[in-house]
């Protein structure tokens, strides 16, 4: 009898955690204005990476994360906020990144991030701030030359967990097997110690790498369009316009093609006249 | 050689301290929390109090049958569900605690159950409260017992701190992979670093329980 | 939560496979590995009480997520690649085996020393009573204990997702990325992890009172 009571009782108490847990995990945003608080406390918190190379990475010296995408976040801010606003910089992954925005911790994405339908489905998107394309880094003298060549048996490629960019392997190497690290600097790592033949994720991260890393080359040209926006939570129409109006701003000043030169200017692989706006 | 001495430079020496600091200073904070919370919930399931033991017994149980990873999740991306954001080291100390307050709970119950009943018995003939008996006869005995599995679990802990470099708390794990994410000739003397400093505060623990023991008996 | 369920139900059993199967050539390694190290330590030869003491004390004192990074990372840069899932599977082996070692050794220690000598007046070898005296009864004192190492190592074996072992919590980091909805995943994946563990832990217990 005591065994049963306590079965039942295990049984209801896991239905009611999982209903409770399961709550929590639906309920709305508290659906605070950006902009308000933003210019109330003067800071924007924005979330970058810290491990892709010339976008955000950390200095070991300093301990500061530096990249083209710190940079234009602060130039953003600065728009947005005058030329006293704070930026601040929380460290973000492709796996952590939503959750984070949706959460709050974090104002906006600056993160590497493609505009892709199925992401718009949950946030919304600045207009694009960077076009990159996807493409292949392998050991220098690797027999991969394309992505097509990696469509066979045994093949691995390797990404990154929440990149869209694993997902476009499947389109376009369907036979390879892909391994999903939790950020680049462990996707490199795997790369080199031969986990895999390709790390694949977008020209601009892959071109950081192999400024790194000497012996690994970009190969095969961008087999898809990448277009990196700035992701901010639904209903945030103001902060969305004053983000694209700032974005404006800063390229009809000059300020974005010069930083597009600070980062990508003596970049192999990398063509930063084309992307000059 | 050259890798090592390069590798070892002060610049990513003061990185790696800097990670230590956090990953001390996280384990400090929730080895003291743990500790209380852990202590007041084994006490709660020893002496079954109506409806609350068992509630109390059954979250306990379905917390230390979870992987550490997973509460480091539900603290890191669920608690801003209900309107607090912690940073990733609020959010690994407040999981640590969680996680590992069950699993000391388990060890003082079991601890307590471990004291020769007739003690109680013969606290509550001379005339103690069940309270009184508990805090001056009981307790210090479990205690006594209790040392060497509680200290194996604060070791543990500190070494499952490294598991928040997945919501990229910036302790020794993640600094040192910061290290070598950006050099692959300073991948091996990393790991080497890592192995040492992990060892020294572990077992440096270690030691002084052992000394604690020794003194107690 | 249940749309979780649906859509992702064959990478969900996929990685539960994987979680279940790695936890158990983890546990039958360590078993061996560990009861070694027992004997050794409980050996009249110091030298294989000194190996067997630094084995233990270096492998309780690292992360089991160093270990298994080592494997993953550092070994195909020098000896031969290994995947994910063998990194991980290793790692957890060496890193449950020090904390059997220490769990079995309890065990032989608590078998009452006369058993030995009365084997050995007997004329039966060191192993020959280790073997057929000793262990047997010490293995009866230990299952509790031993059933709860293997909880954690069906808990701990979630540091493949580290490593790509394509293991329970690896497939719940890809299906929340994709699927977009966090925490009903995390909490579709901690009912899977439940299903093995907390039945486990309940036989455990009941063990341990039986035995007591």
């Amino acid at each position: 009898m005591k065994k049963l009571f306590r079965l039942i009782s295990i049984i209801i108490s896991s239905l009611a955690l999982v209903l409770v847990l399961s709550a929590c995990g639906s309920k709305p945003l508290s659906a605070q204005n950006v902009v308000t608080r933003a210019k109330q406390t003067n800071t924007i918190t924005w979330g970058v990476k810290a491990d892709t190379k010339l976008f955000g990475l950390m200095d070991v010296k300093t301990g500061q994360i530096k990249g083209f995408e710190v940079d234009l976040a602060k130039a953003i801010t600065k728009q947005i906020l005058g030329p006293k606003g704070k930026a601040e910089f929380v460290q973000v992954t492709s796996s952590t990144r939503m959750p984070l925005l949706e959460n709050g911790n974090i104002d906006a994405i600056m993160a590497t991030m493609t505009i892709t339908p199925e992401r718009e489905k949950q946030v919304d998107f600045s207009r694009s701030y960077f076009d990159a394309g996807q493409s292949l880094l392998v050991k220098q003298g690797s027999p991969i030359k394309n992505v097509k060549d990696l469509n066979k048996n045994g093949a691995t490629v390797l990404g990154v967990v929440g990149s869209n960019s694993v997902q476009n392997v499947a389109k376009f190497a369907p036979k390879a097997k892909v391994l999903q690290l939790s950020d680049y600097a462990q996707a490199m790592t795997a790369l080199k110690s031969g986990q895999g033949e390709a790390l694949t994720t977008d020209n601009g991260i892959l071109a950081g790498m192999s400024v790194e890393n000497p012996g690994y080359v970009l190969v095969g040209g961008n087999f898809t369009k990448e277009p990196y926006g700035i992701a901010i939570n639904k209903h945030q129409t103001e902060f969305r316009k004053d983000l694209n109006s700032a974005l404006t701003k800063v390229e009809q000043s000059g300020q974005y093609n010069r930083l597009l030169k600070k980062w990508f200017g003596n970049v192999k692989g990398m063509h930063y006249k084309e992307m000059l706006r | 050689m050259k890798d090592f001495i390069d590798a070892y430079s002060w610049i990513n020496m003061r990185y790696l301290f800097q990670g230590l600091g956090i990953t001390v200073i996280v384990s400090i904070a929730s080895i003291a929390g743990s500790y209380v919370i852990g202590a007041l919930l084994g006490i709660i399931r020893y002496v079954n109090i109506r409806f609350i033991s068992p509630i109390v017994g059954l979250v306990i149980d379905i917390i230390r049958n979870l992987p550490l990873l997973l509460i480091i999740f539900f603290t890191y991306f669920g608690l801003p569900n209900l309107g607090f954001r912690p940073s990733s080291i609020w959010a690994t100390i407040i999981a640590m605690i969680v996680f590992e307050s069950t699993m000391i709970a388990e060890i003082v119950r079991s601890g307590i159950q471990a004291v020769d009943p007739g003690q109680m018995e013969g606290a509550r003939a001379n005339g103690l409260t069940y309270a009184q008996a508990m805090q001056h006869i009981i307790l210090p005995q479990a205690m006594k017992k209790m040392i060497p599995a509680l200290v194996s679990q604060f070791i543990s802990l500190i070494k499952d701190t490294s598991l928040a470099t997945i919501i990229v708390l910036p302790d020794l794990m993640h600094n040192a992979q910061i290290v070598y994410g950006q050099n692959s000739t300073y991948i091996l003397p990393m790991f080497l670093m890592l192995a040492i400093m992990y060892f020294v505060v572990c077992y440096a623990l270690s030691l002084v329980s052992r000394s604690l023991e020794r003194r107690l008996n | 939560m249940i749309a979780i369920f649906q859509n992702y139900g064959g990478l969900l059993l996929q990685g539960f496979g994987q979680t279940l199967l790695c936890s158990i050539i983890a546990l039958f390694f360590s078993l061996i590995i560990g009861s070694m190290f027992a004997i050794f330590e409980t050996t009249p030869v110091k030298f294989l009480r000194v190996i067997a003491r630094i084995y233990i004390e270096v492998f309780r004192n690292i992360p089991l997520l160093v270990i298994t990074m080592f494997f993953f990372v550092v070994i195909p840069m020098f000896v031969a690649k290994i995947s994910g899932f063998a990194a991980g599977t290793i790692g957890l082996t060496i890193y449950t085996s020090a904390f059997i070692a220490e769990t079995v050794r309890a065990g032989i220690q608590s078998v009452d020393p006369g058993q030995m000598e009365g084997a050995r007046a007997n004329g039966l070898s060191f192993w020959q009573a280790m073997r057929y005296i000793v262990l047997p009864q010490a293995f009866r004192y230990v299952i509790p204990p031993l059933g709860n190492q293997f909880i954690n190592l069906v808990k701990n074996s979630s540091v493949l997702a580290f490593v790509a072992g394509f293991d329970l919590m690896y497939q719940g980091n890809v299906i929340a990325s994709d699927s977009l909805s966090t925490m009903s995943t995390y909490v579709c994946i901690g009912l899977l992890y439940l299903v093995i563990t907390l039945p486990l832990s309940y036989w455990m217990r009941y063990l341990e009172k039986k035995l007591a």
